[in-house]
């Protein structure tokens, strides 16, 4: 595209790569809880699924609509959590918010964040990281769900 | 005050639109984004300010300010006068029979929002009242602004919301209107240029049927007001709402006309102070209009510079603005239809439309088409515009919205054109 670079640095290769074949897409069984967020400003969706057992995140899968960067977000979003034990997957979390309240500040932790450091550009545009986040909030009330459902459970086995 | 006199008028008036001339009244125009001149065609949403309002405004609080409507000093008295005066400039811009009939409000929002809660505090039996077996009857374009307000009411008040769908065009289907608008309808409440579609709304079919069953009517403003002649009396309507921001005045000023016997009439929305009569601990009584719906301090230099702008609109003439439009919303019609994978959301024609022109690129979301028209230099609305039912009706999540006015240029719209392409190519 002939336009100056800032667009250039905003849509890096691996979010239109992630955009244009995004991972982990589709709805899947089995699932502990189903959430639907959406971004009221434009009108992006995502219909998201967790299953979590033994404090590992088993498999997020998720279906929606909306821009690139929400749909390549939620795409990286599913690499870093699917597999991992729930409280790195959420400290994964909320270096991403980090990186995203960070107006282009922060120097991302590619260790941590693989792929999710090519939306370090987006963090210069107010207006669009809630796209950004949109995959991770949706994520991280579906995981905070689960986890509540698992420790009532808990709770009336063990009162039983 | 020949201070105000909008620049284009030194090519006489009656003379060919002198574009680049209005351009010269508006700093920002000059201006440029990520290295290219500023495109500016999100007007629908919010417009620019010439000059000769911001003047005036700093003139007014530079020199007079002060509060209304209290007090007996000079600066009180000359404020008193501006502000008073501003409501007749704009009584007069809309065709109203008396200044007693604007109130001004913070924006068209709340315009909605006190007819709506006006009508909500109405004693059971009062001609305003609503309650379980009533209707309101709106559109399904309508801005949220007038459909959130009326489902509140509805919510509060028992009474039920009605809606004209639309056609696959984007005109209002009215082939139901009659059940839609019965006798149990109290209320009629349509915008008359959509800020989403662009569709203009047939105003006096609506106002017909309206009358036939005795509904009340209010017309959504904030689309025409800027961009054509109004005329409140001819338009027939009990209500008219436009806000100041969307014609060259600043945010913050808004204005609801009503007819005055209503307006006097009806309940008031806040209470506070300037809308009383007789205040009691016991109870208190209220002022007529405009008064009554002005509580507390008014907007006042915003007023000013609402009139500023009606004055400044005047003197190039709302029909030459129109017929400029025109001429833009046809270029970019046309080449809209030239286009590959765009599709036009609303009339494709320039058959009763206004300049907002909503459209979608296969395979692009909105928002990166907007992100990419802003590199370069092309401001654009991305998103559903405060007009989510009509995005659900055609399909789409969002819509990107050009939208232009009385300074854009046929430059312009090839600008935006040419921008669509490159933006095809760069996500094909």
């Amino acid at each position: 595209m002939s336009t100056p670079a800032s667009t250039e640095s905003m849509y890096q290769e691996i979010i239109l790569d992630h955009y244009r074949h995004p991972h982990h897409k589709g709805l899947r069984d089995p699932y502990d809880v189903e959430v639907h967020h959406v971004n009221p400003t434009c009108g992006d969706e995502v219909t998201l699924r967790v299953s979590v057992a033994d404090g590992v995140v088993r498999d997020v899968s998720y279906d929606g609509q909306g821009c690139s960067i929400s749909q390549a977000s939620t795409s990286v979003m599913t690499d870093l959590v699917i597999g991992r034990q729930v409280e790195q997957a959420l400290q994964t979390s909320e270096a991403f918010l980090a990186l995203m309240q960070s107006r282009g500040t922060l120097d991302p932790d590619e260790d941590v964040l693989e792929d999710g450091i090519a939306f370090a550009g987006v963090s210069r545009y107010p207006a669009r990281v809630k796209c950004a986040l949109l995959g991770w909030m949706a994520w991280k009330d579906a995981t905070a769900q689960a986890l509540d459902t698992m420790d009532e459970s808990t709770t009336t086995g063990g009162a039983a | 005050m020949t201070a105000l006199l909008p620049t284009v008028l030194g090519a006489g008036a009656g003379t060919s639109y002198d574009v680049q001339a209005v351009r010269a009244d508006f700093p920002v125009l000059g201006r440029e984004v990520g290295g290219r001149p500023l495109v500016y065609l999100d007007n629908a949403s919010s417009s620019h300010k010439p000059r000769q309002v911001l003047d005036a405004e700093r003139t007014f609080v530079e020199s007079h300010y002060s509060n209304v409507h209290r007090g007996v000093h000079t600066l009180s008295q000359e404020a008193t006068d501006a502000y008073e005066a501003a409501r007749d400039t704009v009584a007069a811009f809309l065709g109203a029979a008396d200044p007693h009939e604007v109130v001004f409000t913070k924006n068209a929002t709340e315009a909605y929002n006190l007819v709506a809660y006006s009508f909500g505090n109405a004693r059971a039996g009062s001609r305003f009242a609503l309650g379980p077996g009533d209707e309101v009857c709106v559109t399904e374009m309508e801005h949220h602004s007038n459909l959130v307000p009326w489902q509140m009411l509805c919510e509060r008040t028992g009474a039920t919301l009605r809606w004209i769908p639309l056609t696959d065009e984007g005109r209002l289907d009215l082939s139901d209107l009659d059940a839609l608008v019965n006798e149990r309808t109290k209320v009629l409440a349509f915008v008359h240029v959509s800020n989403i579609l662009g569709t203009a709304t047939p105003v006096e079919t609506l106002v017909a049927r309206a009358r036939q069953v005795g509904a009340f009517v209010l017309l959504d403003g904030a689309q025409s007001a800027p961009h054509q002649v109004v005329d409140v009396q001819a338009l027939g309507v009990d209500f008219f709402v436009a806000t100041g921001h969307k014609m060259l005045a600043p945010s913050g000023i808004g204005v609801l006309w009503g007819r005055r016997e209503l307006l006097d009439a009806m309940p008031p929305f806040m209470g506070g102070g300037s809308m009383i009569e007789l205040v009691q601990m016991g109870g208190s009584t209220y002022a007529p209009a405009p008064e009554r719906f002005e509580a507390g301090t008014p907007v006042i230099s915003q007023a000013v510079a609402l009139a500023a702008a009606c004055d400044y609109l005047q003197e190039i003439g709302l029909d030459r603005i129109t017929a400029h439009e025109q001429l833009l919303t046809g270029r970019l019609l046309e080449g809209l239809r030239g286009l590959d994978g765009v599709r036009v959301i609303g009339p494709d024609s320039l058959t009763s439309r206004g300049s907002a022109v909503s459209f979608a690129i296969e395979g692009v979301h909105p928002h990166d088409v907007g992100q990419s028209l802003d590199e370069l230099g092309i401001a654009v609305r991305v998103g559903h515009h405060c007009a989510a039912p009509v995005c659900r009706r055609y399909g789409v999540p969002a819509t990107t919205r050009a939208s232009s006015y009385l300074y854009n240029t046929e430059g312009e719209i090839d600008a935006l054109l040419e921008g669509i392409t490159t933006v095809q190519r760069f996500w094909r």
